[in-house]
């Protein structure tokens, strides 16, 4: 049980920290050549080959790994020490409850593609966020310089108001699922739904024969067809809490030098570099999994695929090709969403830093607030309700 | 039922220890040469006259009491979020009565200029 | 000892190592903070042993996340300047501490003698379905009766930040 348990941590950590962060970063310097129209990325070689930049994200730990470790003057340094460590955990932890696949029963053994099954799997990475803040809040108050305390504060106070959000957005999403664990969540998405069933519900209103197509097309039951507010607040509040571009102040270099981690060198910067990749790919996991149907292929269920495959090729064979395929369909679509969040990245300039309080406090929290008693009126209208 | 927080704690060992391993290896191998100005905290080649800690806007604190009222508020919401079916419109009228004080603050705050930067 | 036994004591442990550095590190107020943060993330775990999966999160969501930054908040309000009571008000504030501490460890061990053995808890004990139904049934006017006190706090919060800015 628990060797089964490492063995599938150690291989999810190993596709995301040690192949999809180093690409990321190589994607983050390519995508961006491309969108600028530079070449980039192309330096780094072995032999006079570059392989297209690739070796850059080696390059980069290497010499994370064997730079000069700076500490400045007059800092705390158990306090310096611990910042990058508050960053990065949190960061890599909150994999543990991301279903790359569902479940598979092969005879008596079932294979759960998931670290830990928790049945508040949505409230652990809430959880886990809410500690995330530390890490940017030591580092500044331990480097005693002012340029990183100017970015620390800018880094909890932005990361406070959006996590309001970011709670508030989802309640719409596990509203129609009703759950808490992602797994199901997943698995609710697994099938379809007939997009105009809710106007008839809502309004009492039918389409004419010849519009029939209408009526009688069916959408993955994902949770962007359903919740499509939610998932526009989501996004927004889930890229500020990353401290990524548009929503970098704590670290925009032209105003505040980089922020809370000016006063970091070497694999100190390192981790807080990492934690932001891993970032990326914990939102476009969480992203698939909440809005995208997770793991599943749309118009094509669990079963169906069981059943077909397993018609030529038996049961066994057919779960098994039903695994990698879920797998590869996961893979899929967090690479877009990684591409997503890549290109608003370098789409849209930063914004102030009153811009970004406002819109959290002004406009989002209020639409999120709204968008949860509206989806709630018309659940319970559409299903009568006592 | 507690084997479902397995994987939690063993994710946990598992970053641990990768952190560590990194930054023991960045400890060790990195050079060391150290001088006074190499360690100054960074002011564009100023040398730093007042301590940086110094005392924040009230606004932040604001933002921080606003946080942590929000955040108890959401508590609510999960639970409820996912049982109001069965609750019915007696639950969504509780959470109507629940919200409404909030969002009458949250407008006052606006009103008052407290969420104003 | 089995496996959660031996857990319960790790946590334990990391819950009493947390409070003796909140109060070890009296002149370094944020890494008080921080091991305020350790003494709350424990106690989600013993929560978690415990059956009361809801309480654990909220636990860490709003002790370990929300309340502890704004206790740094309030640290870094105050800056670097220390403003020390003078001896006699300090003198007063310690013994007032000691108290509310022996009172407190009086009320702990008073409930802990003769704790009754409880029965299992049921299936489904302490997620967030049953934690909804009972606050949205029995405990609904003490739900809403929160908002009001939350209410409170916010505009105690603009009528704090007013004083200061004017």
């Amino acid at each position: 049980m628990v060797v089964a348990v490492f063995v599938k941590t150690a291989f999810i950590l190993f596709v995301v920290i040690g192949v999809l962060a180093p690409i990321i970063t190589w994607v983050e310097r390519k995508q961006s050549a491309l969108m600028q129209n530079r070449i980039g990325a192309n330096r780094a070689s072995v032999a006079g080959m570059t392989f297209i930049g690739l070796l850059h994200p080696a390059a980069d730990v290497i010499k994370l790994l064997v730079k000069e470790d700076v500490v400045p003057a007059g800092a705390n340094r158990v306090l310096h020490l611990l910042a990058p460590v508050m960053a990065a955990v949190p960061a890599i932890i909150a994999f543990a409850v991301i279903p790359f696949g569902g479940s598979y029963h092969f005879g008596e053994t079932t294979i759960e593609l998931v670290v830990a099954n928790l049945d508040w799997g949505l409230l652990y990475i809430f959880a886990i966020g809410s500690l995330a803040a530390y890490g940017p809040i030591l580092a500044g108050w331990a480097s005693n310089s002012g340029w990183s305390f100017l970015g620390s504060l800018r880094a909890s106070a932005q990361m406070l108001s959006y996590e309001v959000t970011l709670g508030f957005s989802v309640v719409g999403v596990f509203m129609v699922f009703q759950t808490l664990r992602l797994t199901d969540m997943a698995i609710a998405q697994d099938t379809t739904f007939r997009a105009f069933a809710f106007v008839e519900g809502l309004f009492g209103l039918t389409l004419p024969a010849s519009l029939g197509w209408i009526s009688a097309l069916r959408l993955p039951n994902w949770g962007i067809f359903l919740q499509p507010l939610a998932f526009v607040l989501f996004l927004t509040a889930i890229m500020a809490e990353n401290k990524r571009p548009p929503f970098d102040t704590p670290e925009g270099e032209s105003e505040i030098v980089a922020g809370y981690h000016t006063e970091y060198s070497g694999m100190r910067f390192g981790l807080f570099y990492m934690s932001e990749f891993i970032g990326v790919v914990v939102i476009a996991g969480l992203i698939t999994t909440i809005f995208f149907g997770g793991w599943s292929v749309p118009y094509l269920s669990q079963e169906m695929i069981i059943a077909g495959v397993g018609h030529f090729f038996g049961v066994g064979f057919a779960t098994g090709f039903c695994m990698l395929v879920h797998f590869v369909s996961f893979m899929l679509k967090l690479a877009a969403m990684i591409w997503l969040q890549m290109a608003l990245r370098w789409t849209l300039p930063r914004f102030r830093y009153d811009q970004v309080m406002n819109l959290c406090w002004k406009i989002l929290l209020p639409l999120s607030l709204a968008n949860i008693l509206v989806t709630g009126a018309v659940i319970l209208a559409l299903e009568g309700a006592a | 039922m507690l084997t479902e927080y397995t994987g939690v704690l063993v994710i946990l060992a598992i970053s641990l220890v990768l952190i560590a391993v990194l930054l023991g290896i960045h400890l060790r191998v990195g050079p060391r040469r150290e001088f006074p100005s190499k360690q100054d905290p960074f002011e564009c080649g100023e040398r730093p006259v007042t301590s940086p800690r110094r005392r924040i806007a009230v606004k932040f604190y604001v933002v921080a009491i606003l946080f942590v009222v929000f955040d108890v508020e959401a508590i609510y919401f999960y639970p409820w979020g996912t049982v109001f079916r069965e609750l019915g419109w007696f639950g969504y009228a509780s959470i109507l009565v629940f919200t409404l004080p909030l969002v009458v603050g949250l407008f006052y705050e606006w009103m008052k200029g407290g969420l104003d930067w | 000892m089995n496996f959660p036994t031996l857990l319960f004591y790790t946590f334990a442990l990391l819950v009493v190592a947390g409070a003796v550095g909140t109060i070890a590190n009296i002149r370094n107020t944020v890494a008080a903070a921080m091991s305020l943060v350790l003494t709350m993330v424990s106690l989600a775990g013993i929560y978690v042993l415990l059956g009361a999966h809801m309480i654990a999160v909220f636990q860490i969501m709003v002790y370990g996340g929300a309340i502890v930054v704004l206790f740094l908040f309030a640290v870094m309000l105050h800056g670097d300047e220390h403003e020390e009571l003078p001896p006699g008000r300090m003198r007063l504030v310690k013994a007032a501490s000691v108290l509310v501490a022996i009172c407190v460890m009086a009320g702990l061990v008073r409930a802990l003698v003769g704790f009754p053995e409880l029965p299992a808890a049921p299936v489904g004990f302490g997620r967030a379905r049953q934690v909804g139904i009972a606050l949205y049934s029995d405990y609904v006017l003490l739900v809403e009766m929160v908002s009001q006190v939350l209410l409170a706090a916010i505009v105690g919060a603009l009528v704090l930040a007013k004083r200061k800015i004017d």
